[in-house]
């Protein structure tokens, strides 16, 4: 069919990261925070420098456990146009001990050796490209 | 408050729907493929582009993987709308019922009699790794795409790694979900995808992202779907033959970060906009004749039986199993080939499930095959946006 292309363009936004320099700092010392309320407890992973559930702004920082149980996982294999030099690599979400859950991926583990309700390590780690992140590994 | 002002509420009534062919239609652009659609409705409703008092857009890829960033007022002008007031609405997959609602809404509060819900999408416009970035990145983009590459089958299998460690639910199971909405897709002219499949062709086709595979996944569609809405009064002046009653409309949301989710084996949101669409309607699930779900992966059809009440929790597959949701079943579902293989134009499929209930309602026009036996004509069609991240459940009656 005959078509005409648009204009390219490229977008990269830049997204603030003031407010939970913190965890992302962290991630750089292997560390993996999340934030608690402290007006009403609340517990938060990803971060959040305001409460959703009190409306809050004073919040702590709290280093979390790195055992987590998995709940559920993927492995993707189709991938998108920004993951394409990537391998195939599984998602998996984990619950660490204080309640909250994490999503992230699962390394070092073939697709055989994963199931639900295997114990996990969470690690902090900075990528080889320098970006700061984190992952579930074996114990 | 909201018990006392919905007998406020005037009754609405569809009084006309119009659908695009869905595929990959890469012959028109994005307004001529609406036209496709808001054509008929008019036609079908007996009323002139110049009546419509207001149109909600329902569409999501607007700039993104089509190039119109303002589609309400392109496709107003192009079809004739041009001075009705315009919005669009967006709730990802959902954004065709957000603007059925919003027309309905409009309509029932008695700020306008003649209003039009159209869904739309243009999906093809882009190569497919693109295409499966932008919805990727939705979601919550900075916690679980950024750094973790999560893709829409990837949050739909992570709920079937679930459903299947809860309940043993095999990948047989989901096969025969997209082997039955196959099979009413050949029945059906307007469907992407008309090919009749096995089960074997489900599990022997390449894993998306495991345990689903690529005949577990809806096709990236192009199409648009148009509903003009009434209000009871309006639908006697224009002497409309069989009105269909909007009977309730059931909303709600699940949060935006997965892992933040109570279950993975369940979409919260679609058991609370259920229960509040039959509430509101005064039915109950084993009155539904007819069902549309968002079957966007066959996981997802086996989520919406048991969280619509349609079976208990863990025993969708045995629905499936057993045939009952075929046509000619208990309850059949996605009589017209579903998400899975009508199609799945994101931003339509909303209005096209109304599309589709309508003409079942109607006793019309379904081609031979399709038409579900009435008994209490009530019909029910269960969006869903996102990953559960928005629903609404749509209750409608002859």
């Amino acid at each position: 069919m005959p078509t005409i292309k648009t204009r390219p363009i490229t977008l990269a936004q830049e997204i603030p990261i003031s407010k939970t320099l913190k965890f992302w700092d962290g991630l750089k010392e292997g560390k993996v925070y999340g934030t608690k309320c402290l007006k009403c407890g609340k517990l938060y992973f990803p971060p959040a420098a305001d409460c959703g559930n009190c409306s809050s702004s004073e919040v702590e920082w709290v280093e979390l456990s790195n055992e987590a149980e998995i709940e559920t996982y993927t492995y993707i294999v189709v991938r998108p146009s920004s993951f394409q030099n990537y391998k195939p690599y599984t998602v998996a979400i984990g619950r660490l001990k204080e309640g909250v859950r994490v999503l992230a991926w699962l390394t070092g583990l073939k697709l055989s050796e994963i199931k639900t309700g295997i114990k996990v390590k969470l690690i902090a780690k900075v990528n080889q490209d320098g970006t700061p992140t984190y992952e579930f590994v074996p114990f | 408050m909201y018990e006392e002002s919905a007998f406020d509420m005037r009754k609405v009534a569809i009084i006309g729907v119009g659908n695009s062919k869905f595929g990959v239609r890469n012959d028109v652009n994005v307004t001529e493929l609406a036209f496709e659609a808001v054509k008929p409705s008019l036609e079908d409703a007996g009323v002139a582009a110049k009546e419509i008092e207001f149109m909600a857009l329902g569409t999501v890829g607007a700039g993104a993987w089509y190039e119109e960033p303002l589609p309400a007022v392109v496709v107003a002008e192009y079809c004739g709308l041009t001075g009705a007031g315009l919005a669009r609405c967006e709730a990802a997959c959902a954004s065709g019922s957000a603007a059925f609602l919003m027309a309905y809404s409009g309509v029932a509060s008695g700020q306008m009699d003649i209003a039009a819900a159209v869904g739309l999408e243009k999906m093809r416009e882009v190569d497919t790794p693109t295409a499966v970035e932008l919805i990727g990145r939705g979601g919550y983009y900075l916690w679980e795409f950024h750094n973790f590459g999560l893709t829409f089958p990837g949050y739909y299998a992570l709920h079937a790694t679930a459903h299947m460690a809860k309940y043993g639910t095999t990948e047989e199971d989901l096969a025969m979900v997209a082997v039955k909405n196959h099979k009413n897709a050949t029945m059906n002219p307007i469907a992407h995808l008309r090919n009749k499949i096995t089960v074997d062709d489900v599990l022997s086709s390449m894993v998306i992202a495991s345990p689903l595979k690529l005949y577990d996944c809806c096709p990236l569609t192009d199409g648009a779907s148009s509903i003009i809405l009434a209000s009871e009064e309006k639908a006697k002046e224009l002497k409309v033959d069989t009105p269909i009653w909007v009977a309730g409309i059931g909303y709600s949301s699940g949060s935006a970060n997965l892992s933040k989710r109570p279950s993975y084996s369940s979409l919260e949101a679609s058991v609370i906009a259920g229960q509040m669409a039959y509430k509101t309607a005064g039915v109950t699930p084993d009155q539904v004749d007819v069902a549309e779900v968002h079957d966007c992966f066959t996981i997802a059809e086996i989520l919406a039986y048991e969280d619509l009440g349609f079976c208990k929790k863990g025993e969708g597959p045995k629905l499936v199993r057993e045939g009952q949701t075929e046509i000619g079943g208990k309850i059949p579902v996605n009589a017209d080939g579903g998400l899975k293989a009508k199609g799945h134009p994101i931003g339509a499929t909303g209005c096209s499930m109304i599309y589709e209930l309508t003409k079942q309602l109607r006793e019309e026009a379904v081609e031979r095959g399709r038409q579900v036996p009435m008994k209490n004509y009530v019909a029910l069609a269960h969006n869903v946006g996102g990953t559960g991240h928005y629903c609404y459940v749509t209750i409608l009656k002859r």
